[in-house]
């Protein structure tokens, strides 16, 4: 019984240790993420009326999603890539050179809902 | 995958074997996914089978790294491309200009290696973007500017070889020209440094442009000669002042004086900065025309049609000039007052009824809050927000995919305008073809010469394209017969811009021609730029 319980706590601490270390590791590639965002996206996607990316989610949206990319709860990661590699209207797509998957990875961390 | 014509694949797998060696397995792209991303996003051709595709790429890191990937492509006769940030959307963006190429991405190439704010001078390599080299300036606090296209996100190198232009003073404004000293690698992968560069131990490379003998810079732009991984910028020390003003001019005839003044102004340097046209009467927000109280609550714009009777009668009507040109100046604060006070009696002496208007005058460093409401490139600072033009928007439902520019080089007298508004406006008027923008007034970036940019939207929709396609043929041929040449072309229209430089059976070409022979003779670097094809690929 007291190995169990023993065994038990190890499992717990591990546990913990193992979401303490993914927390971390999670709000790492937020971090990465937003620093991409602010290298690549920021440009178009700012708020204001001089990004036009941000015009044109909301002439698109019309206020039923936010025009504001980092303000968006709905951007599930597929999507994220799906837009950065195939681009949009007069949106290019982006070389691995540039964004590489690994950022890629990173930005749709940083804009997918918590 | 697809092979480079003319390779086999034992050769092309070998080759990659090559590259991977040079610059290590990560940064050779080979799948169909990554490969695609090296297409013309803005491509005449998008979805047809003379799009123009890669059939890998290859990023390097460094000089060397490049020389090897160079010299593994001449041994196995592989043609690569150079790009470097392959941003050029409307020209061509990422794509080679002839498929099946090898794209040779220098992105990864991106330290700026220098910036001296004491002979006002930087030196970077070709993945430096005019955002990284902003920041870079920022961060140390070098009181230097740049001079930035529309697009913040291209590169120094990239723009400047294909001969881009941007906003700030005449002599920066036109980035080739700006620039002094290049290192190239070479086909057989020499690695050749221009002007004060060849002395080794050289103290002024990016001081004194063009060394002795020859002067060869202009070979490496808008060309296939070599593949660049270095080039030298001159740049503006931070000037302590910026001021600009309207000059509205009442009769549709005053636009050939204001030319003249204008081209007096720059010519002498009273006038340092990039002066816009407009004209109330044709747009109602061409540049100047909103500092007009005037210009509010009028009828609706004339075209270009209208005769000169009919613009003369709409300016009295609605009390609108013209035309108009608005002027800046960049300086200590005193001179570019007195340069718009000179400029000023200058037009009031040429043009009865000329109108001033002061715009903004500002004293460097801008506020948090001046920096919010300038024209951003007219200040060197990097943006992106041109990329409304097409996007998405209220006034816009429908975006395009893109756009190709069409811009030919103008005389800069009234009389040529009135001439290209004539010719132009009647070659896209019966056009089965939307345009971007208004046949209506040349840019000016350039000091000595107008440009038209006409943008014809680009579509994925095959139909469409073709017709934007035919009509950009017809625009270069119509403006080739009035002795106006594109300055800059996409790939897709090269071979047929270049055959309008055709003076003395085409000599030119055949120059460029017996170069690419002699320095490139297995035609391994860019086959196909500007119409300059390697021997084999040439058509008879
Ligand atoms: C909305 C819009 C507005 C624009 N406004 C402007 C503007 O104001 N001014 C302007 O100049 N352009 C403008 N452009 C055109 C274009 O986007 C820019 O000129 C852009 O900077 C070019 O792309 P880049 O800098 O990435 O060059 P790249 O694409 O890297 O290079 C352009 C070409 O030069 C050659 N090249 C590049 N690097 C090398 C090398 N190292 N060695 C050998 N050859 C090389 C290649 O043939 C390459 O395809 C605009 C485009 C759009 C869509």
């Amino acid at each position: 019984m007291k190995t169990k319980i023993r065994y038990c706590g190890v499992i717990a601490m591990i546990l913990q240790g193992v979401s303490g270390i993914s927390h971390a590791a999670d709000q790492d590639l937020r971090a990465t993420g937003k620093q991409v965002f602010d290298r690549w996206c920021v440009h178009c996607h700012g708020d204001g009326p001089e990004y036009p990316g941000t015009v044109a989610l909301q002439a698109l949206y019309k206020g039923a999603k936010p025009a504001l990319l980092e303000r968006r709860t709905d951007l599930a990661p597929a999507i994220t890539g799906q837009f950065v590699r195939n681009g949009v209207s007069i949106m290019p797509f982006f070389r691995k050179t540039e964004i590489s998957d690994a950022e890629l990875a990173a930005l749709a961390a940083y804009l997918a809902p918590r | 995958m697809s092979l480079p014509p003319g390779v086999t694949e034992r050769d092309f797998n070998l080759a990659l074997r090559q590259f991977e060696l040079a610059v290590g397995r990560e940064w050779v792209f080979t799948s169909d996914e990554d490969v695609a991303l090296y297409r013309d996003a803005y491509s005449p051709f998008w979805n047809e089978p003379e799009d123009r595709v890669a059939s890998a790429a290859v990023a390097p890191q460094s000089v060397e790294e490049v020389q090897a990937v160079v010299r593994a492509a001449n041994e196995y006769r592989i043609p690569i491309y150079p790009i470097s940030t392959g941003r050029n959307l409307g020209y061509g963006g990422s794509a080679p200009n002839l498929s099946g190429s090898v794209v040779l991405d220098l992105k990864r190439m991106n330290r700026v290696l220098e910036v001296d704010d004491r002979n006002h001078y930087a030196v970077v390599e070709p993945g430096v973007s005019y955002f990284d080299f902003y920041r870079h300036i920022q961060e140390r606090g070098l009181k230097v500017w740049i001079d930035c296209p529309d697009p913040g996100w291209g590169s120094v190198i990239g723009n400047a070889l294909d001969r881009g232009g941007g906003y700030t003073l005449g002599m920066y404004r036109n980035h080739f020209e700006a620039h002094c000293g290049i290192e190239v690698v070479l086909a057989n992968g020499e690695v050749l440094r221009t002007g004060m560069g060849a002395m080794p131990g050289a103290k002024t490379w990016q001081q004194y442009r063009s060394g002795v003998g020859p002067y060869i810079d202009g070979l490496f732009s808008q060309s296939n000669f070599g593949v660049v991984t270095k080039m030298g910028f001159w740049l503006m020390p931070e000037p302590e002042a910026f001021r600009s003003g309207v000059v509205g001019v009442p009769r549709h005839a005053d636009l050939v004086p204001l030319v003249d003044t204008l081209n007096y102004l720059e010519n002498t340097g009273q006038m340092t900065g990039m002066p816009f046209l407009g004209s109330p009467v044709l747009s109602a927000n061409m540049a100047g025309v909103d500092a007009s109280p005037d210009t509010v609550s009028r009828e609706p714009p004339l075209t270009l049609t209208a005769s000169p009777e009919d613009f003369d009668a709409y300016t009295k009507r609605n009390k609108v000039p013209a035309w108009t040109v608005e002027l800046r100046f960049y300086g200590a604060p005193e001179v570019v007052d007195a340069q718009w006070a000179a400029a000023k009696r200058r037009y009031a002496a040429a043009i009865p009824g000329a109108t001033f208007t002061d715009l903004a005058r500002y004293e460097m460093p801008l506020s948090e809050e001046q920096l919010q409401q300038v024209h951003k490139v007219a200040f060197g600072i990097p943006n992106l927000s041109i990329f409304s033009l097409g996007a998405r928007s209220e006034m816009n439902p429908t975006p395009t995919s893109g756009h190709v520019w069409f811009s030919p080089i103008v005389p800069r007298t009234g009389e040529a305008v009135f001439e290209a508004q004539r010719v132009l406006s009647a070659a896209v008027a019966d056009l089965d073809t939307p345009l971007i923008g208004l046949v209506a007034l040349p840019s000016t970036f350039w000091t000595r010469a107008f440009i038209f940019i006409i943008g014809f939207p680009i579509s994925h929709d095959v139909e469409a394209n073709r017709k934007v396609r035919a009509a950009f043929e017809k625009v270069v041929r119509i403006s080739a017969e009035h002795g106006w040449g594109e300055y800059r072309t996409a790939p897709a229209f090269q071979d047929l811009v270049m055959s309008t430089y055709s003076h003395g059976d085409h000599v030119l070409r055949r120059f460029n021609e017996a170069l690419k022979d002699a320095v490139d003779p297995n035609g391994i670097i860019s086959a196909g730029r500007y119409g300059i094809w390697p021997r084999h690929l040439r058509k008879p």
